[in-house]
């Protein structure tokens, strides 16, 4: 069996992003390790979460925007409003609220989209970032 | 260059119309994705663009940066003209 175990975000600051990924959204960090010139090994996960049955937990690796292909890619992304992740929320309005306290900018304020309701906020790392309830 | 007539002859382009009218300030992506609740009127991102532009070009959209982001408003104001040109009581005018 496959199981996700990994996935990552250009990040274009790695100290800013530890702190708005964590202290900000609310993930735990999971490794923080110098990598020398190349960055750190900078991951985050879900509150909580552990390994179960032989599955590690999902983490989420907050990636240097060192190559070059990256700042074009988050800048076309970005211009159209498009976020490349999706974060799962209980209640996107209180996590709207919450997080609009904090000062966080948000492209699309909670809107239904269908089966769905989503917002977009600005990572201040040069990402939008979806976040999304299932409705009913 | 498209005028308002030639611009709200395209259901697609009425239906843009329609969700713009929601909210000022979407994206491309906001826009997209209301278009997409309901089958009826889902289009794809690049068929959007090129309709936002007639949109645009007709003075119905008004485009603008902000920061980052793209956003896009709905300006009606040339809807009043058509209003102010034929919504007009022959009566008051006598």
């Amino acid at each position: 069996m496959i199981g996700i175990h990994l996935a990552s975000v250009f990040v274009t600051d790695q100290e800013r992003a530890k702190d708005f990924y964590t202290r900000v959204l609310g993930f735990e960090l999971r490794n923080d390790v110098d990598l020398g010139p190349g960055g750190r090994w900078l991951t985050v996960g879900n509150p909580g979460q552990e390994a179960s049955a032989g599955v590690p937990a999902v983490e989420l690796l907050l990636e240097p925007a060192g190559h070059p292909a990256v700042a074009p890619y988050q800048e076309a992304l970005v211009t159209d409003g498009i976020p490349a992740t999706s974060f799962s929320v209980d209640d996107v309005e209180a996590e709207h609220a919450r997080l609009v306290e904090l000062g966080v900018t948000f492209v699309q304020p909670p809107t239904a989209m269908g089966p769905v309701t989503t917002a977009v906020l600005d990572d201040t790392c040069g990402n939008l970032i979806q976040l999304a309830q299932m409705n009913g | 260059m498209p005028d308002v007539y030639d611009a709200l002859a395209a259901p697609a382009r009425r239906a843009i119309l329609d969700a713009l009218a929601e909210r000022a300030d979407q994206t491309l992506f906001e826009l997209v994705n209301r278009l997409g609740s309901d089958p009826a009127t889902a289009l794809t991102r690049q068929a959007v663009s090129q309709h936002l532009q007639v949109l645009e070009d007709a003075g119905l959209v008004e485009r603008r940066r902000q920061g980052r982001y793209v956003l896009h408003t709905l300006t009606p104001e040339p809807l009043r003209e058509i209003a102010r040109r034929w919504l007009t009581d022959p009566q008051e005018q006598s």
